[in-house]
């Protein structure tokens, strides 16, 4: 046979591989702020937006008994807190898909393919590297909560399961995105599909209770994934205890998405590209 | 020490797109150690033969090998063997050249200090000190493209697939790029370059492959194809082997079972 390579790669080294690509995806994302930025400035926005101009009249139908102005605006703050906390992680979510679809139409995904690194790690770097971002654009936005008056009753145990359960919503929402940047013919439409799933928020229980909603929406709102999401969250802030089936469902929910995002985006990775 | 097995082989390689075939029966063997350049008219099949080798394209039939490993079987081994360049930009824009290059080192698993000096070495070598810690977005094309190629040799590979090296580049960086690529050959690697400039596979390639209608036409050095030929130069082979009337992409070369062309006299001048 021809003579062995002198290169060390024998065998791709998944772990290194992974690391490498998100320390390239963090780096890029230093780089170019704007994109971070405008995933962060987006939940923050709504939120500012929320609490200030509609939370006095919005806080007075969330919470019986509250009056308007000034306690509305309180308890419309602790009711939408939340769903703009799942706004920050759907935003960096979004932003992988354009990452994704960058690489893919420039050559440097074709130059990762022929080398002889693990495939995984290719958009596995930047899935890491997105739940990253999220997890600073989560703190941002809670640090900005709180500074507004956000009170959430949550011991140390619903923190540190609260950050776990963000993660894994990241984590998963990231691989779907990944796939939808994947799917884009160009960087510019790459962030069209994953535009959707920030609607999601609003057609569930993160602004207003699904009881308020007429039947064929509210039927929607019950039963679309970020309603059991939002209310695991939410329990999670009050330190209430969420209820264990709407936990199981935000779960399976959050399984399901990773799932396919990540079996749909390595077809469409392993798939020829012309 | 050349002459044991080939560094490329292919064996009647056929490649079809829907019902558009590219590859229709590709044989070719290149020598450890030597230039080859693919030429043909666009829509010819050489980048299509450059992706199944770098296995980027499955194939539909046929047989190849790379450094002895098969491209569809033992991909991840072809890989640890191959550089490649091809014609998209495969640099980060976001990133300076210094890094682009690092990513290429972490990901061939090198040390950190290993790392550094192979990066300072490609960088002295292809002339990019100077720039290497701007962002690659303010490079200019030629710069980019010693980029892309320092970046396809970190890992020192035994063979180099180069995808129109220099198109678009201006003739004092093509010149550089050509002594690149001598030294690389100088020092045992073996290159397979396609390319749309004659003069290039000229000055450059040990043998010179023309690709028509999914088929090798062609094949020998330079010199042999312009004496087979009667042919004053590359061009006036090129012109003779390939047919106008395939030349464009037309997808109905199935029927052109010729493969013998017919050499029309008043084509070259």
């Amino acid at each position: 046979m021809t003579t062995a390579t002198l290169t060390p790669t024998a065998g791709a080294r998944p772990v290194a591989d992974t690391l490498t690509m998100l320390r390239r995806n963090l780096l890029r994302a230093a780089r170019y702020p704007g994109l971070t930025s405008f995933t962060v400035g987006i939940p923050i926005a709504l939120l500012l937006l929320f609490v200030f101009v509609f939370g006095g009249a919005f806080g007075a139908g969330v919470a019986p008994g509250v009056a308007p102005g000034a306690d509305g605006r309180a308890a419309y703050l602790d009711y939408i807190t939340p769903a703009i906390l799942l706004f920050a992680v759907v935003g960096a979510a979004q932003s992988v898909a354009i990452t994704a679809a960058m690489d893919a139409t420039s050559g440097i995904m074709a130059r990762f393919k022929t080398m002889a690194i693990s495939p995984a790690s290719v958009l596995g770097g930047p899935v890491l590297g997105t739940v990253v971002q999220g997890l600073v654009a989560v703190l941002v936005v809670l640090a900005l909560a709180l500074a507004l008056g956000f009170r959430p009753g949550a011991g140390p145990l619903d923190w540190l399961a609260l950050a776990g359960f963000l993660t894994l919503v990241t984590f998963a929402t990231s691989w779907l995105c990944v796939a939808m940047g994947l799917t884009a013919k160009s960087v510019e439409t790459a962030s069209n599909t994953p535009m959707m799933l920030t609607a999601l928020p609003f057609l569930g229980s993160g602004f207003v209770p699904v009881e308020t909603m007429p039947s064929a929406v509210r039927w929607f709102a019950e039963y679309q994934p970020f309603t059991p999401v939002i209310e695991t969250t939410r329990a999670l802030l009050a330190g209430t205890g969420p209820d264990a089936s709407t936990t199981l469902l935000a779960l399976g929910w959050s399984a399901l998405i990773g799932v396919l995002g990540y079996v749909w985006a390595r077809a469409l990775y392993r798939r020829e590209r012309r | 020490m050349p002459g044991t097995a080939p560094a490329i082989a292919l064996r009647g390689l056929r490649k079809s797109f829907g019902d558009h075939t590219v590859l229709d029966g590709v044989d070719l063997v290149v020598q450890p150690g030597t230039i080859t350049a693919l030429l043909g008219p666009n829509g010819a099949g050489k980048t299509t033969t450059v992706g199944v080798l770098s296995t980027l394209l499955r194939p539909d039939g046929g047989s190849a090998h790379v450094a002895g490993h098969d491209v569809v079987t033992e991909p991840q081994a072809v890989r640890a063997a191959i550089g490649v360049t091809g014609q998209a930009s495969a640099v980060d824009d976001l990133l300076t050249g210094a890094e682009n290059l690092r990513l290429m080192t972490a990901l061939h698993h090198l040390g950190r200090r290993e790392g550094r000096e192979r990066v300072e070495q490609l960088l002295d070598q292809l002339g990019l000190t100077d720039a290497a810690h701007k962002p690659v977005s303010t490079w200019s094309g030629g710069m980019r493209r010693k980029l892309d190629l320092a970046m396809t040799l970190v890992g020192h590979p035994a063979v180099v697939f180069l995808d129109e090296p220099t198109t678009g580049l201006d003739p004092r960086s093509r010149r550089t790029l050509w002594d690149e690529v001598r030294a690389l050959v100088a020092g045992g690697t073996t290159i397979l370059l396609t390319t749309q400039y004659l003069e290039e596979a000229d000055r450059l390639a040990d043998r010179v492959a023309v690709l028509d209608g999914g088929r090798i036409v062609a094949e020998g050095t330079p010199a042999e194809l312009k004496s087979a030929h009667d042919a004053g130069s590359l061009d006036d082979v090129f012109l003779r082997l390939t047919e106008p009337s395939t030349g464009s992409g037309a997808s109905t070369d199935r029927g052109t079972g010729t493969t013998t062309p017919t050499t029309s006299k008043e084509v070259a001048s």
